[in-house]
């Protein structure tokens, strides 16, 4: 009879969570998806303490309403993604869905965005593609496209014409592959080899070794945040930074979340990214200062400015729109343009998404500490991937 | 290219050092112990408190590390891991894959959920050239540590009284406590050693593998895999089993990256097709 | 002392007949429908859940299949589903439903031989890494696949024409809630016919079974088939009711939840894997509500403190609360005689 017992448990359970929640009318309820367990969960753990930041900063009300943050765990699987996203929407009537982990997380939510009319602020996924999907999304944080054309562009421009291209094999991956490749061959380089590893990938050796076959001036590469590091480690034990190859690549190998961590071995990398902690700016050194005082020394990376200014861009839309029906608030949002820790930014009107300046850094040694020191700028740049659509 | 063949070699050490462990453990007391990954990761967050924040030498973090792990295994398996043996093997992965949970969390709670890296010194950092073979410091001292890892534990298991014991128990354990031998502490001490083993492996797998909260939930499968064709009988078999899918993982993906993590799946079905007990395991009654 | 076949078969319509407790599951979990409106879509993805844990109690409970691949039939069928809505190949859900579930029958069968040989260690290694070689085999042609970013453009047709799956959730349950009761009652026919002796006794010793004559691995394979089969529909349904499907339907972690799920309900009664699902889901919902970050060490505790109580000692407590509640039934229903209860003495 044991299994009756378990039934009882089970029913009991179910009764128990049948009741809901209290919830006020006239609350704003923003409801954060961010990966907080799993491989990405540094994400997510950069983005609610940047989320909760914002809120301690600027208080609680805006426009005359209450505004109540909901942070929930999708572990990056979008199944678990689009159920919260409904449960969200249906249950607590959230007026924002923000987050997004990973780009499938995203694009699992867009039909969710379209159908509920709530807007989508993607603050965190990357691929090009995913503000096309509703239109009620709007992107506070980079395509890797942004990055990695910038990145091709000094590149040609600076000497580099050989580069073999090494990403992990799962969709931005291939975006940033594709993106480099286009803008560095029309700028007159050369691609030898586009090699891609396994997204969850153990040990880096055999494909630098097989980059380092082919001799070239340098290695573009992308991988997702968290393995930058070994990379360059590697890359570095197999001696192929004295063999006068550089490493390039969209920022995310130097994740400033990380870059302490990684020792003098990347000294000297050099990466297009959009933020660094390192950026000079009044409105970047207070942000850093905040955030680190606020969660015990962690630095902020480019998540957690993503984050900062998904909240920023939200209370503006707020404000702007008076209203909190989603369609109000997606044309409130759709052109806003503001100074953000990371430099000037602006919500593209045609695409909504994130115009920003990308900045070429190279990593140094300040005080002690690594950072990503900026060095050249790109301003303004569109998603160059909708952006060669539209033309 | 023999650099890769050497890369590979390395790589299938580091996997034996981590997966030896597990593979006494099953073979001895035949429980599975899904979180063998977790004490790995405690060894490696272990080099990473002492190096790092504590500022002591790498070569001394490493042993030190060893000590810690398996005195953890040893408490843990004195209080936790008794209860549990004679459960069914399904009462047992639940059981383990509970503490995994637990410590994944624990150690994002404490140490944060970023990835680790250990400071190595200088002189393991860069690599020698070797009649054009370029061979890593770093592997090169995995493959000397795991080598003489080897060596002891086989002498230990073929030459010492300790050794004949825990064979014999592996053997049959009724019989070897019938003859008298305390099977009990037989457990204890190899749990605690495995464990240490683990813990080692992890320590010195930081810097190849990478180190965070996730680390076991994203490595038990490779351990999983290297004792399931190892077999579970004798510690030559997962070293071999070890060394050809190191050498197999990393040649796979330089010669056809295209392919990637498949070859190690691929390798493995068929070596249990051909073989189900693994590649080296007697005739065993289980 | 041998048993006659009519012996057996009155042993099995007698077990098979549906008891009380049987039926007052079902009869609540489809009033859940609507006794919880607000909770549709943690229950239909326990209702997903729990067809996926009915498909392993099948080959674990009843078979003695140790396996951690029945992600790959689940989320073959998963792809499969998705791939036919997107390609307009079949527009009815129901078809598609039932097509997808044969094809992973067939996959099934396909596969079951290397699941014949071999320990328990082996068969979960082997299984493991089938689904994972089939997840790796989905990234390589994400062409046809979606990749990492999962399958896009599955647009689902109204089921039968009417009912549509919305963002509310409603016919997405009542949908799943169907179809598991029609595989539950098939895996019960399946379970309490001679057929399911035979693999009762395949699984209690195996050499035993061969030497009286059962045919041991043509068995094997046809519960396994079954298995994937269910496995499959499952798979199907999530893609169908989500209008999504991704990478993650062939992860470790799935097969690995499933396994828990299973163990936790008790395998080898066909609801273990029901009620299982019903408790991990919620437990794990209630739990990541509480805590977004941590939710992983309190489920993990909740898991050890199960398998170090033990359910025998649980089953004990319950003993213990039901001859208390007999005892005051007894002592209760003479003094009540408004109830009708007789009087101690006849009086």
């Amino acid at each position: 009879m044991r299994r009756w017992f378990f039934l009882g448990a089970a029913c009991a359970a179910a009764a128990a969570l049948g009741t809901a929640g209290g919830a006020q009318a006239q609350d704003v309820k923003i409801g954060f998806i961010l990966p907080m367990t799993g491989q990405q969960q540094s994400t997510g753990r950069q983005e609610a303490a940047a989320a909760k930041l914002y809120m301690a900063q600027h208080g609680d009300t805006v426009a005359g309403k209450k505004v109540v943050l909901i942070v929930k765990d999708d572990g990056a699987v979008p199944d678990n993604t689009k159920r919260i996203a409904q449960d969200l929407i249906v249950n607590d009537k959230v007026t924002f869905l923000a987050g997004f982990g990973v780009t499938p997380a995203a694009l699992a939510v867009a039909p969710l965005a379209s159908e509920g009319k709530t807007p989508e602020i993607v603050t965190a996924a990357g691929t090009s593609i995913i503000t096309e999907k509703s239109p009620y999304i709007a992107r506070t944080s980079f395509t890797l496209a942004q990055s990695t054309v910038p990145m091709a562009d000094w590149a040609a421009q600076n000497g580099i014409k050989k580069v073999v291209s090494m990403v992990s094999d799962y969709a931005p991956g291939a975006d940033a592959e594709k993106s480099f490749k286009d803008e560095f061959t029309k700028k007159g380089g050369q691609v030898l080899d586009s090699i891609r590893f396994p997204l969850a990938n153990p040990d880096f050796a055999p494909f630098l070794q097989r980059a380092a076959d082919q001799k070239p001036d340098a290695i573009f590469v992308f991988v997702p945040s968290g393995q930058g590091g070994i990379f360059v480690k590697q890359f570095v034990e197999r001696g192929l930074d004295k063999a006068g190859i550089k490493i390039i690549g969209p920022g995310d190998v130097t994740d400033d979340d990380l870059l302490n961590g990684m020792g003098d071995a990347v000294v000297g990398t050099i990466t297009a990214h959009f933020y660094s902690a390192d950026h000079d700016s009044p409105a970047n050194k207070a942000f850093v200062a905040a955030f680190k005082a606020a969660n015990n020394g962690m630095r902020p990376n480019f998540m957690a400015v993503s984050a900062y200014d998904g909240m920023h861009l939200i209370y503006e839309a707020l404000n702007k729109a008076g209203k909190t029906d989603g369609d109000s608030l997606i044309a409130a949002a759709k052109g806003m343009a503001w100074e953000s820790p990371r430099g000037p930014v602006s919500i593209d009107p045609d695409t909504r998404d994130i115009v920003q300046n990308v900045y070429i850094r190279k990593v140094e040694k300040k005080n002690g500490e690594l950072y990503n020191v900026e060095f050249a700028t790109f301003p303004n740049i569109k998603d160059p991937i909708k952006a060669a659509v539209a033309k | 290219m023999l650099t890769i063949l050497y890369d590979g070699i390395a790589y299938g050490m580091l996997l034996f050092v981590l997966a030896c462990g597990l593979s006494v453990t099953l073979g001895l007391m035949n429980f599975i112990n899904l979180a063998h990954g977790a004490f790995a990761m405690a060894g490696g967050y272990c080099t990473v408190f002492l190096v790092n924040r504590l500022g002591l030498p790498f070569a001394l973090g490493l042993p030190i590390a060893f000590l810690i792990t398996a005195l953890i295994g040893g408490l843990f398996e004195r209080t936790l891991y008794v209860h549990v043996y004679a459960r069914s093997h399904l009462d047992q992965v639940l059981f383990t894959i509970g503490l995994v949970f637990m410590s994944v969390a624990a150690v994002d709670y404490t140490m944060g959920s970023s990835q680790q890296f250990v400071q190595i010194p200088e002189a393991l950092q860069g690599q020698f050239e070797v009649d054009g073979i370029g061979m890593g410091k770093y592997r090169l001292l995995i493959i000397v540590i795991c080598g003489l890892l080897t060596v002891a534990l086989q002498l230990i298991l073929a030459k010492t009284r300790f050794g004949s014991r825990l064979r014999a128990a592996v053997d049959d354990q009724r019989v070897a406590r019938g003859l008298g031998i305390n099977v009990g502490a037989v457990f204890g001490i190899t749990f605690a050693f495995g464990s240490g083993l683990a813990g080692l492996g992890g320590a010195l797998g930081a810097e190849i593998l990478g180190l965070d909260p996730t680390f076991p939930l994203k490595y038990m499968i490779y351990f999983l895999i290297v004792v399931t064709v190892g077999g579970t009988s004798s510690i030559t078999g997962p070293f071999f089993a070890s060394i050809l899918l190191g050498i197999g993982d990393v040649a796979g993906k330089y010669y056809v990256p295209k392919l990637g993590a498949f070859v190690i799946y691929a390798i493995m079905i068929i070596v249990l097709i051909w073989r189900p007990q693994g590649l080296f395991a007697r005739g065993a009654a289980r | 002392m041998t048993v006659s076949a009519d012996e057996v078969a009155l042993y099995l319509k007698r077990r098979a007949r549906w008891s009380p407790f049987e039926i007052a599951f079902w009869i609540f979990a489809f009033a859940t429908i609507w006794l919880f409106p607000g909770k549709y879509l943690i229950l239909k993805d326990t209702a997903i859940l729990a067809l996926f844990a009915l498909s392993l109690d099948l080959i674990l409970g009843y078979a003695g299949i140790i396996s951690l691949g029945q992600a790959a039939f689940f989320g073959f069928a998963g792809y499969f589903a998705g791939l036919v809505a997107k390609y307009g190949i079949i527009n009815e859900p129901v078809i598609a439903l039932v097509c997808s579930g044969l094809i992973t029958a067939a996959l099934g069968f396909v596969t079951s031989f290397l699941v014949l040989r071999g320990s328990d260690l082996t068969r979960l290694m082997v299984t493991l890494g089938v689904s994972l070689m089939l997840g790796e085999l989905a990234n390589r042609y994400s062409n046809i696949t979606g990749g990492a970013d999962g399958l896009q453009g599955v647009e689902i047709e109204p089921v039968l024409g009417r009912f549509r799956f919305d963002l509310f959730g409603h016919n997405g349950y009542v949908y799943c809630l169907i179809v598991l009761f029609i595989c539950f009652v098939i895996a019960r026919r399946i379970v309490y016919s001679p057929f399911g002796l035979s693999l009762r006794s395949i699984k209690g010793n195996t050499l035993r079974a061969a030497a009286i004559g059962v045919p041991v691995k043509w068995r094997l394979v046809a519960i396994y088939t079954v298995s994937a089969g269910l496995a499959g529909i499952a798979g199907a349904l999530l893609t169908q009711t989500t209008a999504f499907c991704s990478l993650d339907v062939f992860s470790l972690e799935r097969s690995a939840d499933l396994l828990l799920v299973l163990i936790i309900g008790g395998t080898g009664y066909l609801y273990g894997g029901l009620i299982g699902a019903v408790i991990y889901k919620f437990l794990q919902d209630w739990l990541a509500n509480l805590t977004p970050q941590y939710w992983q060490f309190w489920i993990g505790l909740v898991l050890v403190v199960i398998v170090l109580i033990g359910r025998e000692r649980m089953a004990g407590w319950v003993r213990i609360v039901r001859s208390l509640l007999v005892r005051l039934g007894t002592w209760l229903m003479p003094r009540l005689p408004a109830l009708g209860g007789a009087a101690p003495d006849g009086r």
